[in-house]
């Protein structure tokens, strides 16, 4: 009797033993999560968490090339027959096998919301589950840039979800949270914008390739990933700093100094593209339906003063011209020589001349909330007063600033001129599903220019055969993308990240993964 | 005295219904745009739109008035616009971590802040009643945020006796849950043990110089009946009101603290909801913290009577 007590006593301990030997990374990411359908919107963390509990088809390598995930694929001859096959093992995390209908259903869901989904849906002629692992899109021309477009990580990537889920109408957000990614989502531990917990999904086959960005192998090492939400970054420094969470996934530049010297703690920069900000004229009213005069503000700005009070420390910024960002395979710089030099007022104080500016007042929206947009409008609207601008900078907060942007008003009638935005490199590193390169009019992004040469330009591209004909095409677009001004861009910043020296083996992406993750004690 | 109870209680319905219309104008007069915040940066002006009518957002307002007092009477606060979560599950989440701080921090700012106004006022003009004169306007005037991160660097990071941040519920054990309340709780207090005390200090100067407080040390009563039984228990009405009025402030108004000790508390909950225009939660928690105010306002007139038998209803 007493043998078999302490047996079971034994066995219970070694089963909390067991229990507590659970690994679980606390993560504190840039923001809370609130919006669980990737689908309907482009919030970053949205898509981080996505790629958690959802998989893609193809995804993108660190050489921005599309790699087999869930699919490998074939496409004939002519490029009008694309054919996707599903890998084996593929289970959602409720013990339905993937289907192809599964993955038709979220392609024709992801379309109607993703710019590029739109090009391609555009020359689609079917789009159709053959049998349980085939999908066959016919196209009524060639698309060459199918699988980049299918494959980017961001804004919007196609995530695969379970046909009754994808079945909900595309400006509807879904209800029901079942992926086939490498995490659960624990909706029972989920408080909207405080903490999100995801769970190793253990029936997760992962390929057998190395995990490179969002491409290869995602093997979990980890029993829990919890992403707690910290709205002031110095808690979570100190969070950090005292072992409470394990990393911290953006934090400001001036607070890197509270960390150095603790030997528990590694400050990095694992984001290899970063950010750019830039800047977005109105294109409806004066002054800046006149391309004279949008050159003369895009000739009064210079990079390094913007960059200098955004960021401060030059490690943590790159003045960069390009419309495409630096660092990716179409970057290209034409165009932006006094942007990133300095030396442009006296040609804009001439441009402004000869194009009779007549001191109309220049709208600046200039968000107050969030620290990652409030010194650009102050430096921009400096710089166009020194060439000769009349600036009208008006602070609010940023939900004033979405629905005002959103207004074709004049100025004076509560519309605006210029306001300035951030966009993670990646998502605006090709022209097909960069905002800013919309000409479409009252169609277009806000600001809505009409430029049919970006449009035709953008035809180009997608009709160009190889990559050095894209590159050819992107250098012409860049050309035209900042003679037009159909945006400003201000240069490229990365946030530092921060983590406990327990964390290994992160995969640097800049998307924020979890897989090949080790955390030891 | 039922009478008096059941009349303030039929007041309240005329009071949260002027709230109710007052919040929901002027929330729909604010500018903002709940449906940007759930299509994000990238979303085209048509696609904003087709989400707005999605959102039942481009109804006429008296309609989406309508609607609301129709499930507010059915008990129902709706469902957040960004997370489709029902409001109530997101206020109960959070009133938790809420309502044990600021009991915690009026207990303990009760328990402080009382003897030290007795004492200065009995020591009047002495050298304790100058330190806690000196106390209470540096507790008034330095910033929350700074005394809640000079607690964390001196008890947290140096000493390591409490954790940075977070939040452990009573259900988790009195230890834990002290733990990870207490220096929130400290923090809050020192604000609230300078307003007592000098409240109390200021009354008990008035009270101490009555006659009533001669006749009793004349019938050779001790000093601390004659402080605590005679003195306080005069000087006690202002004091109460204060403490109520900061505790209803506690419920709604510590979001500074609740962001430095990163607390789940309903101060973030209506900040958060504001930033993102999060209609129906913060109808909720507006109605919510009208109704405590007009709850607490009166706990504190019915209490007045316990301390001062003059007071009838």
């Amino acid at each position: 009797m007493f043998n078999r007590l302490t047996a079971g006593l034994l066995a219970s301990t070694m089963l909390a033993g067991t229990a507590f030997a659970e690994t679980t990374i606390t993560a504190v990411m840039h923001s809370g999560l609130r919006v669980l359908d990737p689908i309907i919107t482009t919030a970053h963390i949205t898509r981080n968490h996505a790629y958690m509990i959802y998989d893609v088809l193809v995804a993108q390598d660190s050489q921005f090339q599309p790699q087999p995930q869930m699919a490998d694929w074939t496409t004939s001859d002519d490029g009008l027959t694309w054919t996707f096959t599903l890998r084996e093992g593929l289970v959602f995390h409720d013990g339905a096998p993937v289907t192809a209908a599964d993955a038709v259903a979220s392609l024709k869901r992801w379309a109607q919301r993703d710019a590029g989904g739109q090009v391609i849906m555009d020359r689609t002629e079917s789009l159709e589950a053959t049998d349980d692992r085939t999908i066959t899109w016919t196209l009524t021309e060639p698309f060459v840039p199918m699988l980049d477009v299918l494959s980017k990580q961001s804004a919007i990537p196609p995530f695969i979800m379970p046909a009754r889920v994808a079945e909900t109408p595309a400006d509807e957000a879904i209800t029901e949270y079942i992926g086939s990614g490498p995490f659960r989502f624990l909706e029972a531990e989920f408080q909207p914008g405080l903490k999100v917990v995801y769970e190793k999904f253990d029936d997760y086959v992962p390929r057998d390739e190395p995990a490179d960005w969002m491409a290869g192998g995602k093997v979990v090492n980890v029993d829990r990933v919890e992403w707690v939400n910290m709205p002031d970054v110095q808690t979570a420094v100190n969070a950090l700093s005292s072992g409470e969470i394990d990393y911290i996934e953006a934090m400001q530049v001036d607070l890197i100094p509270l960390l150095e010297g603790d030997p528990n703690v590694v400050v990095e920069k694992r984001e290899p593209t970063g950010m750019q900000t830039m800047v977005r004229m109105n294109f409806l009213h004066p002054p800046f339906d006149n391309q004279q005069v949008r050159q003369a503000a895009l000739k009064a700005i210079t990079q390094e003063p913007v960059l200098a009070a955004m960021v401060g420390n030059p490690e943590y910024y790159q003045i960069c011209g390009a419309v495409l960002g630096c660092g990716t395979p179409l970057e290209s710089t034409g165009g932006s020589e006094t942007l990133t030099e300095g030396g442009g007022q006296d040609a804009a104080r001439a441009l402004l001349e000869e194009a009779g500016y007549d001191g109309t007042p220049v709208v600046i929206m200039a968000p107050t909330d969030l620290v990652a947009l409030v010194t650009q409008p102050v430096v921009v609207s400096q710089a166009l007063r020194e060439v000769g601008f009349n600036v009208d900078m008006q602070p609010m907060d940023w939900q004033t600033l979405v629905t005002r942007r959103a207004s074709q008003a004049a100025p004076a009638d509560g519309g605006w001129n210029i306001f300035i935005t951030n966009w993670m490199v990646p998502e605006i590193s090709n022209p097909i599903s960069n905002p800013m390169l919309n000409g479409r009019g009252n169609d277009a992004w806000f600001g809505w220019p009409t430029d049919e040469t970006i449009e035709a330009l953008k035809e180009e591209f997608i009709d160009a055969a190889d990559p050095e004909a894209q590159a050819e095409v992107a250098a012409r677009i860049q050309d035209h993308a900042l003679d037009n001004v159909l945006l400003v861009p201000l240069g490229q910043y990365t946030l530092p990240q921060a983590r406990r020296t327990t964390i290994t083996d992160m995969i640097d992406s800049p998307v924020p993964v979890f897989w090949g993750i080790n955390k030891t004690e | 005295m039922s009478g008096y109870i059941l009349r303030r209680c039929l007041a309240v319905i005329p009071v949260m219904l002027l709230v109710a219309v007052f919040v929901f104008l002027l929330l729909r007069l604010t500018p903002g745009d709940p449906a940007a915040i759930i299509a994000g940066d990238m979303a085209t002006p048509a696609q904003l739109e087709r989400i707005r009518e999605a959102m039942g957002l481009n109804d006429p307002i008296p309609v989406q008035f309508a609607t609301w007092i129709g499930q507010l009477m059915q008990g129902d606060l709706g469902v957040s616009l960004i997370s489709n979560t029902p409001v109530s599950i997101m206020v109960a989440e959070r009133i938790g971590p809420t309502i044990s701080i600021a009991v915690l921090t009026i207990l303990m700012s009760v328990v402080i802040s009382v003897p030290m106004g007795v004492l200065a006022a009995w020591k009047h003009r002495s050298g304790v009643d100058y330190a806690v004169m000196t106390f209470s306007v540096l507790g008034f005037s330095v910033p929350v945020f700074v005394i809640g991160y000079l607690f964390i660097l001196i008890f947290s990071l140096r000493l390591g006796w409490f954790p940075v941040q977070g939040f452990q519920p009573i259900s988790a054990g009195l230890r834990p849950f002290l733990s990870s309340a207490f220096l929130p709780a400290l923090t809050l207090s020192t604000i609230y043990v300078a307003l007592i005390a000098r409240m109390t200090r200021a009354n008990m100067l008035d009270v101490l110089g009555e006659d009533y407080i001669r006749t009793a040390r004349a019938k050779g009563a001790p000093e601390r009946r004659v402080l605590f039984r005679h003195a306080l228990r005069n000087a006690a009405v202002p004091i109460l009101t204060v403490i109520g009025t900061g505790f209803a402030l506690l419920i709604g108004g510590v979001v500074v603290t609740e962001t430095v000790f990163n607390i789940p508390g309903l101060g973030r909950l209506t900040v958060d909801a504001i930033l993102a225009r999060d209609y129906p939660v913060i109808q909720a928690m507006i109605l919510l913290t009208s109704f405590l105010y007009v709850l607490v306002n009166l706990l504190i007139d019915l209490s007045y009577s316990l301390f001062d038998p003059r007071i009838r209803y």
